[in-house]
């Protein structure tokens, strides 16, 4: 059976802390932090951050996206995030949708199948000053199974299935309901129990070095004795996403030879058994889950917070509403718009972006060969910050960017405090929604401060 | 293949121009009707004796219609032309090649703009539909992408750059005080321009061009034909335009404290023109100061100054009514407004009262009065920087020896 073979969990810049919801209602607002997906992005766009560090140039047959918070329905999710990461177009994708076990799901289809990439993301939202928009959080986490370079096998798994009223949303809510709470914990510990019985027996273990225990109902899971910190303290609990996240922080840091026991409560339990091999040990990260939390903007406040999320309606600037993008060009540019794809001359090596038939330097016309940017780093040459321009979050940040070997752009600048923007600043590119409009995501590419962590930004959070 | 440019052979004989502002009263047959109409008495001529039409609008209307119907226009040609915030110059430049080639006798160009109507601040041109790709941006973000580039190639901090943004806006200001058809005729304290709140990087409320309605008309003869209109004409001496790559935004090599464009159609201008000092040849400068940086940069452009030295230029008054070289002494798009089809030819208007002596005294140029100096220049662009249109102009009030 196939095996993990490289993994990246994202978790977005931004976070609230717990005592702004208190301060802000005059309630309880809990402790620690929670993870907060910026303005401009969705659980498509963080699902392409968290799988561009090890998608490449794809080498495997399918991509599993998964979320209980679909930016789309009737409409692939996946096909956005497959072609943001530029892959192939056999390479199939296809959403894992609607809940929190879908998961579970996604990750025991991934290693079934083999060759397939998982990304798990969500956006978990709930109703001012309620437990699910305090404890939740936002994050995304990406794994490709294969069967060489395996760094964690599977050597057991269980599922324990029941149908029982304990969270649930009609589509097109704003948040889920969820029945009295020790209702919940009594239908979930027994069932939680049998899977982690059934998949330690099927595995040939009595215990196991890392127990993870996640879920849709923290009070029934704390109960299973957990060893693995859920970091919902600081990230809060991402769904659909969150025994991926945790995974990955307890495989920055496992031994080769170590066992895991990934244990969810979602809709009854499901329970994989994994064991890290000695590959493990010479495992390239781009950062892990640690450093993303530790690299977390704190300078979010709730008001903010609440814009964001669209709880707070703010006055827009006297300015025509964004015009959604045209499906035609949309298509006929799909490389470019998602995959941040230009072109190079191929008689002078002139970089254009957006990619051109006529080289803006030698005139050669119809010579050029594909070249996607969207790893390329790159230098501000200048920017500015327009307070007038329409977007959720003012003012707007434009940068013109060189990027390292050639080739500009100008684009909006995310993840930033306006007041650190200087020219020369390094950036980075990130997929994200630039605007809703008309039922139409607007995906596109924006930059970022390079390094993140290393950065110490505030937010925007200036009025309209 | 080259340009020669039509040196003389065109004049204007005839200018109106409405006031700028808000006119809630006014529509665009209005504006028309009235820019159309001070022009033909200006002339001394009838709408009838007008052989072809020449209508600049950006948005105001589409197709000759936009003037034929108002001005109920006798089935005559009427072009309908967009050239973004340069469309009003370039309904003039086409209007003097059809009388400098001699297929008619007397053409009028016109442009005008209703922005007030559309009830949101700034412009609003709609894309057409595309794939959502372009950072979305208002006119003052673009053109504010010019300040911290200067400054870092230069050498200028922050707050002398202020200063300098300042000045210009002040002085704008105050040419426009005494213009009864500006749209803002106060003066403005600097300390009030410095302090008003930020738009678009370091560009504040005042940095900005008034954002109006208005028209601006001219009628054009053959030079030989021009004292049978008007004792005083202005000779048409240069008309240059120039569209680039548009290669600001994609080229490393742009450092966004120019604008390629506009040193192109000046050279070309200056060659038509046989100007090789324009800061010592030039009575006067209607320059396109959208916001304050791009009339900062344009000094350098148009040649009045030396590159890198605009902004000492600027603060020691160079530029100012009374200084060596006089630029929007009608208080520019900034304090005259921008209604984008008419600005070009309202710059037009400000040459044609000034090399004329027909200016208000408190705004009447000494240079022309007391100095002998002769030529006018109006500059038009249209885009952003790095990616745009430009005009160039020169007229005089003598044809060439």
């Amino acid at each position: 059976m196939a095996g993990i073979t490289a993994y990246n969990a994202y978790i977005p810049f931004f976070r609230l802390e717990r005592t702004r919801i208190g301060e802000a209602l005059g309630s309880l607002g809990g402790k620690g932090t929670r993870a907060v997906a910026s303005y401009d992005e969705d659980a498509t766009s963080m699902a392409v951050e968290a799988a561009r560090p090890i998608a490449g140039q794809g080498g495997f047959d399918q991509l599993l996206f998964s979320t209980a918070a679909p930016p789309y329905l009737d409409k692939t999710n996946a096909t956005a995030v497959h072609a943001a990461l530029g892959l192939p177009e056999e390479v199939a994708a296809f959403d894992f949708g609607g809940a929190v076990r879908s998961g579970s799901g996604a990750m025991r289809a991934g290693v079934q199948m083999g060759s397939t990439l998982v990304v798990l993301s969500d956006v978990r939202t709930g109703l001012p000053g309620g437990a699910d928009e305090r404890d939740g959080g936002d994050g995304a986490v990406a794994f490709l199974f294969g069967d060489e370079n395996v760094i964690a096998e599977r050597i057991g798994g269980a599922a324990a299935t029941a149908e029982f009223l304990d969270r649930w949303r009609i589509p097109g809510d704003p948040a889920s309901r969820q029945w009295e709470e020790r209702f919940g914990e009594v239908a979930y510990v027994p069932l939680a129990q049998a899977a982690l019985t059934d998949a330690l027996k099927k595995a040939g273990l009595t215990e196991v070095d890392h127990l993870i225990v996640t879920g849709v109902h923290p009070r029934a899971a704390r109960r299973l004795g957990a060893t693995v910190d859920d970091l919902s303290s600081v990230i809060g609990n991402t769904g659909t996403a969150h025994r991926g996240i945790v995974l990955a922080d307890v495989l920055d840091r496992a031994e080769p030879g170590q066992t895991i026991a990934v244990l969810t409560l979602a809709d009854g339990a499901d329970c994989s058994i994994l064991r890290t091999t000695d590959a493990l040990a010479s495992y390239q990260r781009k950062s892990t889950v640690r450093e993303q939390i530790e690299a977390g903007n704190t300078g979010l406040d709730y008001p903010t917070f609440l814009t964001w999320r669209g709880q707070l309606h703010r006055e827009p600037p006297r300015r025509p509403d964004p015009t959604a993008p045209s499906a035609p060009p949309s298509f006929r540019r799909e490389h470019w718009k998602f995959g941040f794809t230009g072109s190079r001359c191929e008689n002078c090596g002139t970089r254009h972006l957006p990619p051109a038939r006529v080289c803006v330097k030698c005139q050669a016309t119809d010579q050029m060969a594909p070249e996607r940017l969207a790893d390329v780093p790159g230098t501000i040459a200048t920017f500015t910050i327009d307070r007038l321009a329409f977007s959720l979050s003012p003012p707007t940040v434009v940068a013109v960017v060189d990027f390292d070997g050639g080739g500009r752009f100008q684009c909006e600048l995310t993840d930033v405090d306006p007041a650190t923007v200087k020219i020369g600043n390094r950036v980075e590119m990130t997929f994200r929604k630039i605007f809703t409009s008309a039922g139409v995501h607007n995906y596109f590419w924006k930059a970022r401060p390079q390094g993140r962590a290393n950065v110490t930004e505030k937010p925007n959070q200036e009025n309209v | 293949m080259a340009s020669h440019g039509i040196r003389d052979r065109v004049a204007i004989v005839g200018m109106g121009c409405t006031p700028f502002g808000e006119h809630w009263d006014k529509s665009v047959d209005d504006l028309l009707i009235d820019a159309a109409g001070e022009a033909t008495a200006s002339a001394g001529v009838k709408i009838d004796d007008i052989d072809a039409f020449w209508l600049g609008t950006m948005a105001s209307g589409v197709s000759g219609l936009t003037l034929s119907r108002p001005l109920k226009i006798d089935y005559k040609p009427v072009s309908r032309l967009e050239n973004m915030c340069a469309t009003g110059s370039e309904s003039f430049r086409n209007a003097c090649y059809a009388v400098a080639s001699g297929a008619i006798d007397m053409a009028m160009a016109i442009g005008v703009e209703k922005l007030k109507d559309s009830g949101f601040s700034g412009l609003t041109m709609g894309p057409p539909p595309n794939d959502g790709t372009s950072a979305t941006m208002t006119a003052p973000a673009m053109f504010s992408l010019l300040a911290p580039a200067y400054s870092h190639k230069y050498g200028v901090d922050e707050n002398e750059m202020k200063d300098v943004l300042t000045r210009i806006a002040w002085k704008n200001h105050y040419n426009g005080a005494r213009n009864p058809r500006a749209q803002f005729r106060k003066e403005v304290a600097k300390e009030v321009i410095c302090n008003s709140p930020l738009i678009a990087g370091q560009l504040g409320i005042f940095d900005c061009s008034g954002v109006s309605d208005g028209s601006a008309a001219a009628i054009l003869v053959r030079a030989e034909d021009a004292h049978r209109y008007c004792e005083n004409p202005l000779y048409v001496k240069a008309v240059s335009f120039v569209a680039g790559p548009a290669a600001g935004p994609i080229s490393p090599d742009y450092d966004y404290t120019t604008f390629t464009e506009v040193t192109r159609s000046a050279e070309d201008a200056y060659k038509q023109a046989g100007i090789d000092d324009p800061r010592a040849e030039l009575a006067m400068a209607e320059v396109h100061d959208c916001f304050t940086p791009t009339e900062l940069v344009l000094m350098e452009d148009l040649g009045f100054a030396d590159r890198g030295t605009a902004w000492k230029e600027v603060l020691a008054g160079t530029f100012d009514l009374d200084g060596e070289l006089a630029v929007n002494p009608d208080g520019g798009l900034k304090s005259f407004g921008h209604p984008i089809g008419a600005s070009g030819l309202r710059m037009l208007f400000e040459c044609w009262l000034q090399l004329r002596q027909e200016a208000p005294a408190d705004r009447q140029i000494k240079s022309v009065t007391e100095g002998g100096r002769k030529l006018g220049l109006t500059h038009n662009l249209g885009g952003a920087p790095g990616e745009c249109v430009s005009f160039v102009s020169v007229v005089g009030s003598e044809p060439s020896a």
